[in-house]
């Protein structure tokens, strides 16, 4: 049985579509990612799947259980860090945990052990009777992670797990969640929109504009740009690709400024270029191909430039949401 | 069943474990009374003579001062789900596997335990005030309380079940809370004001609140005053369509209001994705 089964998955806002027909499983004991650019249907989607949001149409089934009609079963079954902070500041962490044992019916006898188990795991023992208000970012979404495992789930949802965090955290985090994997034969579901983060899945799955325009391994993503990315500026970049596909028979792509194409061996490639080339150069370099690449060569742009754009699209559909009600 | 029952002592749990872990909120809940009996107790006392024979006007105003206690906490209590929406603990409540109805029950219990223990206070006071208890009234109020803080709280949490921000929250409830509380008999006897303000006096569910306390408390002191004002009634107690209301029929409408607010609020609440 998969973790995760999703058949067609569609929601509207109004006549806004933030989902369209996706589909996709998640195995057992894997960490699948969940990539894209702000409002392009991750959310939606996680809302969706952990029962906070109905879908327009479509089905969707955790652990087996329907998520329109078996609410409460998928509840029980999946754990969740959401992008923002969803602690009780006001409370120890203690008490947040102890509210979250009694919500998802911990058995008593079992409620202090696991709280201390779980503060053990992120590293808060010494700290569970203080506020929360008092923790560091990082700290906090360690509780968060720690809340989310108390009552024993079979998939944990961690939406930008490592959002607004400093790098040394981010990586701890990561640490903590790749360490998690391996003790816990948990599936993690996690959305992200930092590319490098991304390459700790085992599968990723890209969306925009609520399609999924690829679904594989890091691996073979990179692959399928068929090698190296090279990376160039030149004096006049529009001569300098069209000497590129005539001379090369390449199909450079011109992005900020800087014309990028994908060859095989590109070290090889770069001496053959350099004494052949006939139009200026101003830079030249090649990298092994990154997500990044990847999500550039899918969308046709950087998953920066495209969250601009989809940012307002977002606030668009927000006082959409608004005036619907 | 169960669901809901879990549900709503965890989330009450919550709310009183937030209540006496915020010490501003323990501390005002406890002093804002104080200060109303004060201010229109001992300030107005003197300026205004005995109401009916043997009923001061403190006497009059102190069971309308445990009403608006309780209507004051109540009423705002809401602000914790608006509070808990902003925050983002409402997204740990709502993806728990609790039930809808039960979260909002357990608010509106939360609420009104709160309610209660202010209302305590007051009764606490009571001896300082020249205002006699017996055993009995103070048995006889508790119960009555609860019912009129938990209708209130329905209230509440209705207003709060969509409201995004606390100050647009709290400017609402300012608008909603001062006719509720001036329109009601707490300061001024609802039977002998001009008939505008009593017909919307007498649609205001505090106002059946306010004489249900009233007439526990002041007892057979409201019945002799009825007795000096003739046919018509009490002149401190509140007559609909030319009856006088009992505190028994009192109650019955709190109950009847409170039981349609808090349908409505499970309604909005659930509603809600």
């Amino acid at each position: 049985m998969n973790a995760i089964e999703v058949r067609e998955l569609t929601r509207n806002y109004g006549k806004l579509i933030a989902v369209d027909k996706v589909s996709f499983q998640v195995f057992e004991g894997e960490i699948f990612g969940f990539l894209g650019p702000n409002g392009a249907g991750k959310t939606t989607t996680i809302n969706m799947l952990c029962t906070l949001l109905k879908p327009t149409s479509g089905k969707a089934v955790l652990c087996g259980h329907d998520v329109q009609t078996h609410r409460n079963q998928v509840r029980h079954c999946i754990g969740l860090v959401f992008q923002d902070p969803t602690l009780d500041e006001y409370l120890t962490a203690e008490q947040n945990l102890r509210f979250h044992a009694y919500a998802y019916k911990l058995p008593a006898e079992l409620r202090e052990k696991r709280i201390t188990e779980v503060l053990a795991l992120v590293d808060l023992s010494d700290r569970r009777k203080s506020h929360v208000r008092t923790f560091s970012g990082g700290m906090k979404r360690r509780l968060e992670i720690a809340r989310g495992l108390l009552h024993n789930p079979k998939v944990l949802f961690l939406d930008e797990p490592t959002l607004g965090l400093d790098p040394q955290t981010r990586r701890h985090i990561w640490n903590f969640v790749l360490q998690l994997r391996q003790q816990q034969k948990l599936t993690i579901f996690l959305t992200t929109h930092y590319m490098d983060e991304a390459e700790n899945c085992d599968r990723i799955s890209v969306i925009d504009h609520g399609h999924i325009i690829a679904l594989d391994t890091p691996e073979k993503l990179k692959d399928s740009l068929g090698g190296d990315v090279v990376t160039m500026m030149a004096e006049d970049n529009d001569a300098a690709a069209r000497e590129l596909k005539e001379k090369f028979n390449l199909s450079p792509e011109i992005q900020n400024g800087h014309i990028t194409f994908s060859v095989p061996r590109g070290e090889v490639f770069l001496p053959r270029l350099i004494q052949n080339f006939q139009e200026p150069l101003i830079s030249i370099g090649v990298h092994r191909p990154t997500l990044d690449d990847v999500f550039i060569k899918l969308t046709g742009r950087a998953i920066r430039d495209a969250e601009m754009g989809e940012k307002d699209q977002m606030k668009q559909m927000m006082s959409m949401r608004m005036r619907g009600r | 069943m169960t669901d809901i029952i879990r549900g709503t002592w965890i989330v009450s749990y919550r709310e009183l474990l937030r209540f006496f872990t915020e010490r501003s909120r323990t501390f005002s809940t406890i002093f804002m009374p104080l200060v109303f009996l004060a201010i229109f107790g001992a300030g107005f006392q003197n300026l205004i003579p005995n109401l009916s024979p043997g009923v001061d006007f403190l006497k009059f105003v102190y069971p309308g001062i445990i009403a608006m206690t309780v209507l004051q906490s109540s009423i705002f209590s809401g602000i914790s789900i608006v509070w808990d929406r902003e925050f983002g603990f409402l997204k740990e409540i709502l993806v728990a596997p609790l039930s809808r109805s039960g979260i909002v029950l357990g608010k509106v219990a939360g609420a009104a335990a709160i309610a209660l223990m202010q209302s305590i206070i007051m009764l606490i006071l009571a001896p300082f005030l020249h205002v006699e208890l017996t055993l009995l009234t103070v048995v006889a109020l508790i119960p009555v309380v609860i019912i009129i803080a938990i209708s209130l709280s329905g209230l509440g949490v209705l207003i709060a079940s969509r409201m995004r921000s606390q100050q647009g929250f709290q400017v609402i409830i300012q608008v909603i809370i001062f006719p509720l509380m001036f329109l009601s008999g707490v300061f001024f006897p609802i039977n002998s004001v001009p008939s505008w303000m009593a017909v919307i006096g007498k649609i205001n569910p505090v106002t059946y609140g306010v004489d249900a306390i009233r007439q526990i408390v002041l007892g057979k002191n409201i019945s002799a005053a009825g007795g000096v004002m003739g046919e018509s009634g009490s002149q401190l107690g509140v007559t609909v369509f030319g009856h006088t209301m009992t505190a028994g029929q009192d109650i019955l409408v709190v109950v009847a209001i409170g039981a349609v607010l808090l349908a409505l609020a499970i309604w909005s609440f659930s509603r809600q994705e």
